[in-house]
């Protein structure tokens, strides 16, 4: 009985080690270059998991056998994890401030390039049935609104809006993400809620975005760069040199994200 | 207490390494921590006055959780251990649930049904009552986590040591509510006690379901863990000496917890 589980187990490991190298082999034969499954880590903001995700894919099939790996996270938390030595070939920010951080670091290789901008925009429930149209309508009384807290980017560029505008914020939450400001929105806690752009698009119809022209007053610029540590730096700057070309453009562009 | 010795004799030799790795594996991150500490800037990060609200909030909001967790936990736990309907057991899975629930999730549920469109959110509205974004919320997640765990220690005491003993009071012509008053209460009291401490422990330590369910303000909703995941952002330090404080605070209340069940146990 035993012997049978064994055998069992063996055989399953065993289909399951063939599905693994079966993959293998199928890019290898369409690459027609045994050598080249090559792989590379990109540590990049969680603003940027729909675009670089879709850029992922269109930089592999532009060079066959190649694989780029994601890690999404927040740009604050990405640092950390690349100055404690986590493996990684590129860092794509979502602000300035924490790619200074890894630059001081030590653990960048070259010059930040900065590749897309975002700017952020009211989002109201779908319909904005309490009728916000300005930055100023946000402090109407009664108006529940969720910002991010000043310690993270979306967060800062709400504080300076506020600073320029000399609107004072009540907030009824100050969240540590900006994805968190959303769900309150879409969840229908908030009325209101202060988040970039390129998550309006992304939320879809599930709110309304009120854009306000004193949002020019703090545009979010997104840096990206080789790390000092990578293992395939060639594979890795051609990644970057796509991700900073003119088909990205278009892609950041689609998502809401603005020029640099 | 007589039967340690020969308990200690009966266990294989080997035992003790696979015991030790464990060991260290649980401590030696909070070693790590408490290594990482900035001394230098210990007092002033921990006295700041965001560190201060938070941590008065999370106990306050952990006092208050474990206040409730007692007056529904218990007769909850009295109910599953007792009770004979059929039902029971499939209840018991169900209210227990929240153990094995990751926080976050239980926020989401939490959302579903206190928020401003939720199950019952939506008639607290009617009646001006609103939940999101207050302190009850913070209660109200808190204790949602916590409950199993006083609900499961009392009904385990309740379940192993009471019902023999109460029927040998009753032969000793002790009536239910005497033998209950006399004999089970004292009995159950340590299972109360510690299921108490980890309830409050857990409220304490409440993070996914605070933050998905009742948001982030200083001194309404962020408690000491969310200020701990905030400060990351910016000042890393700030985090570790914070988390140290929170460490501070479990360690303090298992010990006091543990002084009081000796005392009981005397």
């Amino acid at each position: 009985m035993r012997a049978r589980i064994v055998a069992a187990l063996v055989g399953t490991v065993l289909t399951l080690a063939a599905c693994g190298t079966s993959d293998d082999s199928a890019s290898e034969t369409t690459a027609s270059a045994p050598e080249s499954a090559e792989t590379i880590t990109v540590f990049a903001a969680a603003s940027l998991k729909a675009t670089f995700t879709q850029l992922g894919t269109q930089f592999e099939s532009a060079h066959p056998g190649s694989t780029v790996e994601f890690n999404f996270a927040g740009s604050s938390d990405l640092v950390a994890q690349i100055t404690q030595g986590a493996p990684a070939d590129v860092f794509a920010s979502a602000d300035t401030a924490n790619m200074d951080k890894a630059v001081e670091a030590g653990v960048v290789s070259g010059d930040p390039v900065n590749f897309a901008t975002n700017t952020l925009t009211i989002v109201t429930e779908p319909g904005n049935p309490q009728g916000i149209t300005s930055f100023a309508d946000l402090t109407r009384p009664g108006l529940k609104v969720v910002v991010c807290a000043p310690q993270v980017p979306c967060g800062t560029a709400t504080s300076r809006i506020e600073t320029r505008t000399g609107v004072d914020l009540q907030p009824v939450s100050e969240e540590s993400s900006v994805t968190d400001v959303l769900g309150k929105v879409t969840s229908g806690q908030a009325d209101a809620g202060l988040v970039y752009v390129t998550d309006a698009t992304n939320a879809g119809d599930k709110v309304t975005a009120v854009p306000f022209p004193e949002s020019a007053d703090a545009v979010n610029t997104y840096p990206i760069a080789l790390l000092e540590e990578s293992q395939n730096p060639q594979l890795a700057s051609k990644f970057l040199e796509f991700v900073t070309g003119d088909d990205a453009r278009t892609v950041f562009a689609e998502a809401g994200f603005g020029a640099p | 207490m007589t039967s340690r010795p020969e308990s200690r004799a009966g266990l294989p030799g080997w035992i003790y390494l696979p015991a030790a790795v464990g060991g260290v594996f649980v401590i030696l991150p909070l070693v790590s921590m408490v290594l990482a500490v900035d001394w230098s800037r210990f007092p002033e990060l921990v006295t700041s006055e965001a560190s201060l609200q938070a941590l008065a909030l999370s106990l306050r909001t952990a006092t208050a959780s474990t206040v409730l967790c007692v007056l529904f936990g218990v007769p909850m736990a009295a109910v599953l251990a007792r009770s004979t309907f059929r039902i029971i057991p499939v209840l018991r899975s169900l209210v227990l649930l929240p153990l094995v629930l990751p926080p976050v999730v239980g926020g989401i549920a939490l959302l579903y049904t206190f928020g401003r469109r939720g199950l019952l959110g939506e008639y607290f509205e009617a009646f001006g009552l609103r939940i999101a974004f207050s302190t009850t919320a913070v209660v109200l997640a808190q204790t949602f986590v916590a409950l199993p765990f006083l609900v499961m220690s009392l009904e385990g005491a309740l379940r192993t040591a009471c019902l023999r003993y109460e029927a040998v009071a009753a032969t000793l012509g002790a009536r239910p509510p005497t033998g209950c008053r006399r004999v089970t209460l004292p009995l159950v009291l340590p299972g109360l006690a510690s299921g108490a401490v980890l309830a409050f422990a857990r409220a304490l330590g409440e993070f996914g379901a605070t933050i998905t369910f009742a948001g982030s303000l200083q001194g309404v909703t962020r408690t000491l863990p969310l200020e701990i995941y905030l400060q990351r952002e910016t000042d890393p330090d700030a985090a570790v000496a914070l988390s140290l404080l929170l460490v501070l605070v479990a360690v303090a209340i298992v010990v006091a917890a543990r002084g009081r069940r000796i005392a009981g146990a005397l």
